[in-house]
């Protein structure tokens, strides 16, 4: 077990800086997910903490130490990779002890942690096939073998589930999650995909362009989103946004903008009052289709199973709201829409912060 | 459109409802697909072969002209067996083939490829495109350069600028090692072709195999010997059957350089000076022939034992068995 504390770390290729000073701080065995799109510097900052690449500036610390300069196989690292990354002229079970080989663990006490930690992964039987004769959940099952079997300090996770089928990544993901608390490892785990990084993490550190955007529980990074752009980014179906004014009258606070007055919760509404316009957000299953003051009209329905995805057409705007599939809405049909006072979001227009957050 | 019967496996029992030309049909289909690849085998490979192999069981020679020649079975075969030569050029040519590939197409070039691909990619660009001049460079000039700086004493590069200075008696450098310069002179050219296979199949191996291989532990001599290495082994089978099958025909260096002389005579060239290049003006094709088909025969079976050495069944993998 070990804490890694990530020091105003940077990154720069040549004129790119594909990391910038980015703070963080992974607890004794924490989980931690680096989520953001593609080309947002989590995999690079993933690889310096690996020790693949050299940090342009900042630092690095296991513990209290300095790792900047310590090469990656005096580091104890085990890492999982999106391409299983098996080696494929070595058997299951040359591949799950190379690493004890190069640290020359005995032999017999090798033997003995494969077995244990194949047996753990459930591929105790395929010990001494080849990478190239196992489907896609087996090879990543033995990647993740050689990973625990070294006794790793810290877990590396690099999109590893990204390469497997829908079900597969379901059950993988459960399982990881429950290795990782039953064994303790402080892990880090880069992924695109937001409900990993929500259903696994302790804490997510969200990535935009190089920079650090939050870092905070899934619950806090849901329910209080620090910006705009992670408001939109968290939560599937997305955010609804609109422009609105808000304003005071008598006891109410109204959200305004032409063809719907909505009244918002005051503690909230508080803070975006007289700011001229501002965005409101609120998530579509915080908006209720039936009994309410906005007026719409449907304009498709996208069935999900368990709930209907309903697009509505409110004045010059659409509305995402989950609705019962039951009630069989149709397009084209006129619909009633309450929002949840209690559940909006409010941001500064230009500066996309929250104004309820910071 | 395809339709239902072309999609079913020609392995299946065919029911007595099919018409047997479409049986014959089925067959026919990849026949056709491989026929231009096949028809470029058959003209450029084993006709030549047939063609040379029936060469060489006549007494054909420009004293017979083409008209008065006649079939000798298995003569030319029997001269070559006992001719006294015949040893001292085997074992010449063994020595060639066995030191220029060791040493420089494959070691040298492995060693290159290797190097080069662990420096900055420009660098690395630089230093091969270094090693490919030789071979782009006419042979002529190219052993020219190798004469003018072996030259006999008190000549040369090698007894004005280099070894002089050091003190070393001058020496007539080319009959005193002449091994050792067709060696290098193969070899510094052989080596740029393995180098560019093997630095290719280096740069393919996909990078989280290279990362993996530091996070597992290795040290970049650890990861050469046991991450790299094992991944070239296409490659090196490929470099080495290819690089042994064309040391076994070529000689023009050696003709170049020393003509044969200073017990340097190897197979392929002993062949050319028999049947294309006479001194005393009598080509003796048949003879020649003979001398050429040994080289086949021998660069078969060397590609055969390669291919069992490396394993080739291996090398193409089983499928893989779908499955949680």
């Amino acid at each position: 077990m070990m804490e890694v504390r990530l020091i105003q770390l940077t990154k720069r290729f040549g004129d790119v800086t594909a990391v910038d000073r980015v703070d963080l701080e992974v607890g004794h065995g924490e989980f931690v997910a680096l989520l953001g799109p593609s080309g947002c510097g989590k995999t690079t900052t993933l690889l310096m903490i690996a020790g693949i690449y050299a940090p342009t500036g900042g630092e690095i610390r296991f513990d209290d130490r300095v790792v900047n300069r310590i090469p990656p196989k005096d580091r104890n690292i085990g890492m999982v990779f999106q391409s299983y990354a098996l080696y494929p002229h070595m058997t299951v079970l040359e591949n799950i002890t190379f690493p004890m080989r190069l640290k020359k663990v005995p032999k017999e006490v090798m033997l003995k942690r494969a077995q244990e930690v194949a047996d753990m992964m459930g591929i105790g039987h395929l010990m001494d096939r080849r990478p190239g004769q196992l489907s896609g959940g087996q090879q990543q099952r033995v990647a993740l073998g050689r990973a625990l079997a070294k006794e790793p300090d810290i877990l590396l996770f690099d999109e590893p589930l990204s390469n497997l089928d829908a079900r597969l990544r379901l059950s993988m993901r459960a399982e990881i999650k429950r290795l990782q608390i039953e064994l303790g490892i402080t892990s880090i785990y880069v992924t695109h995909d937001q409900v990993e990084a929500m259903t696994m993490a302790d804490r997510i550190a969200v990535m935009r362009e190089g920079k650090l955007q939050a870092y905070e529980t899934p619950d806090d990074l849901y329910d209080r989103p620090k910006n705009l752009f992670i408001a939109g980014f968290i939560g599937n179906p997305p955010m609804n946004f609109l422009d609105v004014e808000v304003v005071h009258q008598g006891e109410r606070y109204l959200a305004r903008r032409p063809g719907l007055e909505v009244a918002v919760a005051p503690e909230r509404a508080q803070k975006a009052a007289g700011r001229g316009t501002v965005i409101l957000g609120i998530r579509p299953e915080d908006v209720t289709v039936g009994q309410g003051p906005i007026q719409g009209q449907v304009y498709v329905v996208e069935p999900l199973g368990r709930d209907d995805l309903l697009d509505i057409q409110v004045g010059d705007i659409r509305i995402h709201a989950l609705a019962d599939p039951a009630r069989r809405y149709a397009m084209g049909d006129s619909v009633q829409l309450a929002i949840d006072p209690d559940a909006v979001q409010f941001f500064d227009p230009r500066t996309e912060q929250s104004l309820l957050w910071t | 459109m395809t339709t239902i019967d072309e999609r079913i496996p020609s392995t299946l029992p065919v029911t007595a409802r099919t018409p047997w030309w479409s049986n014959l049909r089925r067959m026919v289909a990849p026949l056709l697909f491989m026929s231009p690849a096949s028809l470029l085998v058959l003209v450029f490979f084993f006709t030549p072969v047939l063609i040379l192999f029936g060469i060489s069981l006549t007494n054909l020679s420009s004293s017979t002209g083409f008209r008065n020649w006649e079939w000798v079975g298995l003569e030319n075969y029997r001269r070559i067996f006992v001719h006294p030569q015949s040893v001292d050029v085997f074992r010449n040519t063994v020595k060639y083939v066995l030191f220029t590939l060791a040493l420089f197409n494959v070691g040298l070039a492995m060693v290159l490829a290797l190097l080069t691909t662990h420096i900055p990619r420009r660098t690395g660009f630089f230093f091969r495109s270094l090693w490919l001049l030789p071979r782009i460079t006419p042979s002529v000039v190219y052993i020219m350069m190798w004469k003018y700086m072996a030259a006999d004493a008190p000549y040369g590069i090698l007894n004005q600028h280099l070894f002089g200075p050091l003190g070393v008696e001058p020496t007539n450098w080319l009959p005193a090692q002449a091994w050792a310069f067709v060696i290098l002179t193969n070899g510094f050219v052989g080596a740029s072709f393995g180098m560019i296979i093997f630095t290719s199949a280096i740069e393919s191996i996909p990078r989280d195999y290279m990362i993996a291989a530091l996070v597992d532990g290795c040290n970049l001599l650890q990861r050469i010997r046991y991450v790299i290495l094992p991944m070239l082994r296409w490659p090196l089978l490929f470099v080495t059957t290819y690089q042994t099958l064309s040391l076994l025909t070529s000689f023009e260096y050696i003709l170049l350089l020393t003509e044969g002389q200073f017990n340097t005579e190897v197979w392929s060239l002993w062949a050319y000076q028999r049947a294309l290049n006479n001194y005393w003006g009598n080509f003796q094709w048949g003879f020649g022939a003979a001398l050429a088909m040994i080289l086949v025969g021998v660069g078969l079976l060397m590609a055969v034992v390669y291919m069992r050495y490396f394993q080739f069944n291996q090398l193409v993998q089983e499928p893989k068995i779908e499955a949680l």
